[in-house]
């Protein structure tokens, strides 16, 4: 009942602090992965600025970019690029959609500080995941069961790894998480499990990584090269399990939006991004 | 002036009434609104596919047998720990305890009932899941066992205070006489005492089913929720996934009246007919027992 209550709140959710008059209205809409920087970044905007009141909607990418062009937000959240079919549903509504990358989102694989393995590559890892290894011996490990972590389904990232490491970006692949997947509600019972249990991996968001367990360095293929999860690498595309989070606007920006994209770049609001576990833009 | 006590006590009377009656209004109205929600997940569900094995809602797996079951695993396994210890606690305090033992063990055991259960799982994270995993070499702690163990103590105070109110409430004759015809203090208790406040200590059981079945956060934190079929007595030591922790996590973030949604309101509408079933048994038992208790009256 309580989580259906926070269910409403969140949904309905406008970061509307106490705005003395606000002169211009934002709507924000999209990406369930995004939703909580989105909110934040919201709130924290109307305190610096408080002639803005922004509302801010999750509902997913696919939900956030037809508002978009339907013209009923003005901003869409999206953790996917838009794709040509979508650009050309604009261009039929009279505007070209404008792209900005706002944030990173980067997967850290994560073992127990004992566990011998250094490296992994995604087919090795889908197969972990998949259910098909079953014994640390078969990636190069001591002969241990594999115990596998994930967040709930609910979670952005699981959708994400779902769809990037078990299916591999493969979209007509049906297969799913190895039933025997213990599904945990948060990143420290991830950790908490991970620095315990030698016989365990899991995956969490770059930012949520804690100093007392073990980063892998993933590769695309087998055999390399193997990449270690960081802002340089993610922000240079060479760590395999990273996307980029994207704000969509209706045609260039000008005024109150405009304002609003370009202080979300600003180290302020890349702060931000950093405390809630993304990985921020480097400005070339 | 007696006109007007009357009509105080009408008044009374029907406030008192009310508040008698709302209850019973807001456990139907609760129950018309599972229903309401829940029962079109048959529509779009088939009845094959909700009693399946696989539980992956994102990817429309919605079977809900697995949880079910996994329920079923720690509820029982829960028993397995609550009733040998609620029920020599509530012995030792009603039959053994001297007068300061019982005055310092009845509030601690109603205290260890106020702990937020949240408490006790992260306390099972940090030491009985850990723990576990080396003591019984699993792969890893966060197993059915592992909640069973936390809804055991979440279910002793209730199986504690409500069986000692049974064995309070047989008659101190019983014991005297038993005393008398030669048998020791412990056949007293475990032939006389105990058979005589049966009816009584099957009832706590079946609150503490009732209070373990429903819980949530305990659980959610330590049995490692992975919806897996149960397969014998093993199923113990392996993760479960209960009904209780699917609505908890899964409700948050379900768009209102998906298949989904309504599946989560059908698994809670399956809940309510559980403790519906334990609370029924409970009450016909302590029916029985007031039975019995006019039988020896008479």
């Amino acid at each position: 009942m309580i989580a259906l209550l926070a269910s409403c709140s969140q949904t309905g959710a406008s970061g509307s602090g106490t705005p003395a008059k606000p002169s211009a209205y934002i709507q924000n809409k999209g990406s369930d992965t995004m939703v909580n920087l989105a909110l934040a970044w919201a709130e924290r905007y109307q305190q610096v600025n408080a002639q803005v009141s922004l509302s801010v909607t999750g509902g997913g990418s696919g939900t956030g970019i037809t508002s978009l062009l339907n013209g009923t937000v003005d901003i869409a959240n999206a953790s996917r690029a838009i794709t040509p079919a979508e650009i050309q549903t604009a261009k039929t509504n009279g505007f070209v959609p404008v792209e900005f990358t706002v944030a990173r989102d980067a997967i850290a694989v994560i073992v127990n500080p004992e566990n011998p393995v250094k490296h992994l590559s995604l087919p090795q890892f889908s197969k972990i995941y998949r259910g098909e290894y079953n014994n640390w011996q078969e990636v190069g490990g001591e002969n241990r069961p594999i115990v596998r972590l994930s967040r709930e389904t609910n979670s952005g990232t699981h959708v994400y790894f779902l769809e990037t490491v078990i299916r591999l970006g493969n979209s007509k692949d049906k297969t799913i998480f190895s039933a025997d997947t213990l599904l945990l509600p948060s990143s420290e019972g991830i950790i908490a499990e991970l620095r315990d249990n030698p016989n365990a991996i899991g995956y969490d968001g770059l930012g949520y990584v804690t100093p007392d367990v073990k980063v892998i360095a993933v590769s695309q293929k087998d055999g390399g090269p193997y990449i270690m999860p960081s802002a340089a690498t993610v922000n240079d595309k060479t760590y395999p399990i990273a996307r980029d989070l994207y704000m969509y606007t209706h045609g260039q920006p000008a005024g109150a939006i405009k304002d609003y994209l370009n202080w979300i770049v600003s180290p302020e609001a890349q702060q931000i991004v950093t405390d809630l576990g993304f990985v921020p833009i480097v400005k070339k | 002036m007696n006109n007007q006590t009357t009509r105080r006590e009408f008044v009374i009377t029907w406030i008192i009434k009310l508040s008698g009656y709302s209850s019973i209004l807001f456990v139907s109205l609760i129950f018309f609104f599972l229903l309401r929600e829940g029962i079109p997940a048959l529509a779009n569900v088939s009845l094959g596919s909700l009693f399946s094995t696989r539980w992956y809602p994102i990817e429309n797996y919605f079977g809900i047998l697995p949880l079910i079951l996994g329920s079923l695993v720690v509820t029982l396994g829960a028993l397995l720990v609550s009733v040998p210890l609620g029920l020599a606690t509530a012995i030792y305090i009603s039959e053994v305890a001297t007068q300061w033992e019982k005055e310092v063990l009845k509030p601690l055991i109603e205290l260890l009932a106020g702990l937020p259960s949240v408490v006790l799982g992260f306390l099972g994270i940090l030491i009985l899941v850990p723990f576990l995993r080396h003591f019984l070499n699993l792969p890893t702690g966060l197993t059915a066992l592992a909640g069973s163990i936390l809804l055991g103590l979440i279910a002793i105070p209730t199986i504690v205070s409500i069986s000692e109110d049974a064995l309070n409430s047989v008659p101190q004759s019983y014991r005297e006489a038993s005393l008398a015809l030669g048998a020791t203090r412990w056949q007293t208790i475990w032939h006389s005492t105990l058979p005589a406040a049966r009816s009584g200590v099957l009832t706590a059981i079946m609150l503490g089913v009732g209070r373990a079945i429903g819980e949530t956060m305990a659980v959610m934190m330590v049995t490692g929720n992975a919806p897996v079929m149960p397969q014998g007595l093993q199923a113990l030591f392996q993760p479960a996934r209960t009904m209780t922790a699917t609505i908890a996590s899964e409700m948050g973030e379900v768009a209102t009246g998906s298949t989904h949604y309504q599946v989560l309101f059908f698994i809670g509408i399956v809940l309510f007919v559980f403790s519906l079933i334990v609370n029924i048994i409970a009450s016909s038992l302590s029916t029985q027992q007031r039975k019995r208790a006019e039988r020896l009256l008479s």
